[in-house]
């Protein structure tokens, strides 16, 4: 183990050289990642034994890492906004054809207006493809994520995306400790891929028409599959604690014990938050926060568990569903909660959309915001679009 | 160059009991590709279309070499990345057989969406075979019309109408597009010339490089024919000049059919029901336009291998 500097994208990259795939095929689509370039620096230098394709779109960067994992190879790629949108037929096909390609992602918001800067409206589009989903909130956890991320991957056969909120942390430098080369391939192993296009002996037909009369059991097959990688995740997470010292899990909550509201949330704003959280409680006000790491599939259980001890709960949400009824994790963590006997209250801040910074202070108002909320006991603003001009 | 007794002993590629129509060309074509390729280990990717459509079904599949399907406009981009792996895996001692990669599509999926993915899969080398079966439009979703589909062809999407004959647009010239990015090697065939598309396939898995085969693949329902007429259409195409068999490779072309009497093209228009109105009257210049366009390819396709020719 070693302290180093990176920046996200350059932890990433570090991971994925450790991780040493068999193929990594991308493409720098505007707004592109950094991570690929340092990554082919790495392929330069002979430090990897990677095949790198440099494809012509992310639709074939995709389609690429598709056949290479059918081939039987250890795959991994990157991108970001407008190129995970273009690859988004392809999501659904990895998914579905089981492939373990896991893609290290830097979230920023989808055109139009075309902007570059984070927001989460990209993953958050693709959540029923079928993918694992991770969001990170720091460059450690970034490294740390990608790592545990391909081998649940490869155990499930369910491919994984690892986000980290793009400028915040892709291109902050950050202090981070890296494990040892031998260590990470130690700890995710031979890759043994169930299958292989270039197995000669036993010939078949990869993604077949799959009409009427088998394609509901296949989908049913895939959703139960799909069901089973928080248990794994969880295992693996542990795992990757007793090596590191580090340790993620699904849900993380911060100082909730004896909490009457919370906010829940995601990515770097959950870092923020935190520092909100310890000015508040130094004044004695009962707030807690609560981050969602895993986004797909949902740690159903746990959410519910860690949400119903509170009075009330700000979701706040870096992306919009256009239902006009807030955002994703918004929608969502209401359903969850529905059969609840014991509830909180919960309201919706949508934040941050195309880069819109979130200060220390707008999230302190949200705390301020929810305690009102307790104290009157019911809601009188649902869905808030915080700090726009002309709303507020 | 194997003949076509060696042919008729190998293990079939492709084999009978799918569901193409009587009389497909494409599934011929599949085919004569896989039996030439034979003698050595294949591996293949389809593009959504026709012939992934009628071979795949599950829990059924034709095919008796290792298939991948990934999407319509991919196959070449697929096969890139199953080219890629099988390069690094073969590095790491985990693969020991040499094998080679034939990437098929349709026009839709060749001409039109995947053109970007096979332009990149050439550019970056891949060493594969791309072999599109162009039945000249979209015959797997209804006949709509492809750039591949040529000049006044009636297609469901440029339908033959009181005010306009079909297609307005002459078909795309793809093989020159291709032959553009210096492939290691690009052909045109038909089936009709079974033993020139065998050559073909040949030459172009023991290029080094990417290579291409454009095969004319005649369709009878999307055509409008008899099922019995697939190989004759194949050759008269051929023989009109309407699809010229000719190969390119290191920068010079080679025509490998020249008719001493070309066919007139109303002899291969005649047969087809997607050019019927042609020959409504008052539609005669149409037919005269087309011959004229289709005598001034073949004219500078004989001048590029005058030009090209050592």
């Amino acid at each position: 183990m070693k302290t180093v500097a990176k920046t996200g994208n350059e932890a990433m990259a570090f991971a994925m050289k450790q991780i040493n795939p068999d193929v990594v095929a991308a493409y720098p689509i505007t707004p592109a990642t950094e991570v690929v370039q340092i990554f082919s620096q790495y392929v330069a230098d002979g430090e990897v034994d990677t095949e790198f394709v440099a494809v012509e779109s992310e639709h074939s960067a995709l389609s690429a890492c598709v056949g290479a994992s059918i081939a039987g190879g250890r795959v991994m790629t990157s991108t970001s906004s407008q190129g995970l949108a273009l690859m988004h037929e392809i999501l659904y096909i990895a998914a579905g054809n089981r492939l373990p390609i896991v893609i290290a992602l830097v979230n920023r918001s989808l055109s139009a207006p075309i902007n570059i800067h984070c927001d989460h409206s990209d993953t958050m589009g693709s959540r029923e493809a079928g993918w694992m989903q991770l969001y990170c909130a720091n460059s450690q956890e970034a490294y740390d994520s990608l790592i545990i991320a391909l081998k649940v991957a490869e155990q499930t056969a369910v491919p994984a995306i690892v986000s980290t909120d793009a400028f915040i942390i892709s291109h902050a430098m950050e202090r981070l400790e890296v494990l040892e080369d031998s260590d990470v391939q130690n700890f995710i192993g031979e890759y043994e891929p169930r299958f292989s296009a270039l197995d000669l002996e036993n010939p078949k037909t990869y993604g077949p028409l799959d009409l009427q009369d088998y394609f509901f059991e296949h989908k049913r097959a895939q959703i139960d599959d799909f069901s089973k990688v928080l248990e794994t995740y969880e295992k693996v997470a542990k795992e990757y604690a007793e090596l590191s010292g580090r340790y993620y899990p699904a849900l993380e909550e911060y100082k909730t014990e004896d909490a009457d509201v919370a906010i829940f949330t995601a990515g770097s704003t959950a870092d923020t938050a935190k520092e909100v959280v310890d000015e508040l409680r130094e004044q004695g006000r009962k707030v807690g926060l609560v981050r969602m790491r895993m986004w797909r599939p949902l740690p159903v259980e746990q959410i519910k568990k860690a949400l119903t001890k509170f009075k009330a709960v700000a979701v706040m949400d870096r992306s919009d569903t256009m239902a006009d009824f807030g955002g994703p994790v918004f929608l969502e963590t209401r359903g969850m909660l529905y059969d609840s006997e014991e509830k909180p209250l919960i309201t919706d801040y949508v934040y941050g959309l195309g880069g819109r910074n979130i200060k220390l202070t707008d999230i302190a108002r949200v705390y301020d915001d929810i305690e009102q909320v307790t104290k009157a006991g019911k809601i009188e603003k649902l869905i808030t679009y915080l700090g726009v001009r002309g709303e507020e | 160059m194997a003949t076509l007794k060696e042919l008729s002993k190998r293990k079939e590629g492709l084999v009978g009991g799918h569901r193409a129509c009587a009389g497909c060309a494409a599934s011929a074509t599949i085919r004569q590709v896989l039996l030439a390729a034979g003698d050595k280990p294949t591996v293949a990717g389809i593009a959504t279309g026709c012939m992934e459509v009628v071979t795949t079904i599950f829990p059924y599949t034709a095919w008796n070499v290792n298939l991948v399907h990934n999407a319509f406009e991919n196959s070449a981009a697929t096969v890139s990345g199953i080219e890629a792996a099988y390069k690094v895996l073969k590095r790491k001692g985990k693969i020991k057989d040499d094998i080679q990669f034939i990437a098929f599509g349709g026009d839709g999926g060749t001409y039109d969406i995947g053109l970007q993915a096979l332009s990149g899969a050439i550019e970056r080398r891949h060493k594969m075979l791309y072999v599109c079966y162009d039945n000249e439009a979209y015959m797997n979703t209804g006949y709509q019309r492809s750039s591949a589909t040529p000049y006044c062809a009636h297609t469901t999407t440029s339908p033959a109408g009181t005010k306009i004959p079909g297609k307005a647009q002459w078909r795309k010239d793809l093989t020159e597009i291709v032959i553009a990015h210096d492939p290691a090697y690009a052909a045109q065939a038909t089936p009709g010339y079974y033993m020139d598309l065998i050559r073909k396939v040949e030459k172009a898995l023991t290029a080094d490089g990417p290579s291409f085969i454009n095969v004319l693949s005649p369709c009878v329902p999307g055509w409008g024919y008899p099922s019995d007429q697939t190989v004759n259409i194949s050759k008269l195409a051929v023989e009109t000049l309407f699809w010229p068999l000719y190969e390119w490779q290191d920068g010079s072309y080679k025509i490998n059919m020249k008719p001493r009497e070309p066919k007139p093209l109303v002899d291969f228009l005649k047969l087809q029901a997607r050019f019927r109105h042609l020959f409504k009257s008052g539609n005669e210049h149409l037919v005269e336009e087309f011959q004229a366009e289709v005598n001034r390819r073949w004219e500078a396709l004989l001048r590029k291998e005058q030009a090209t020719s050592a």
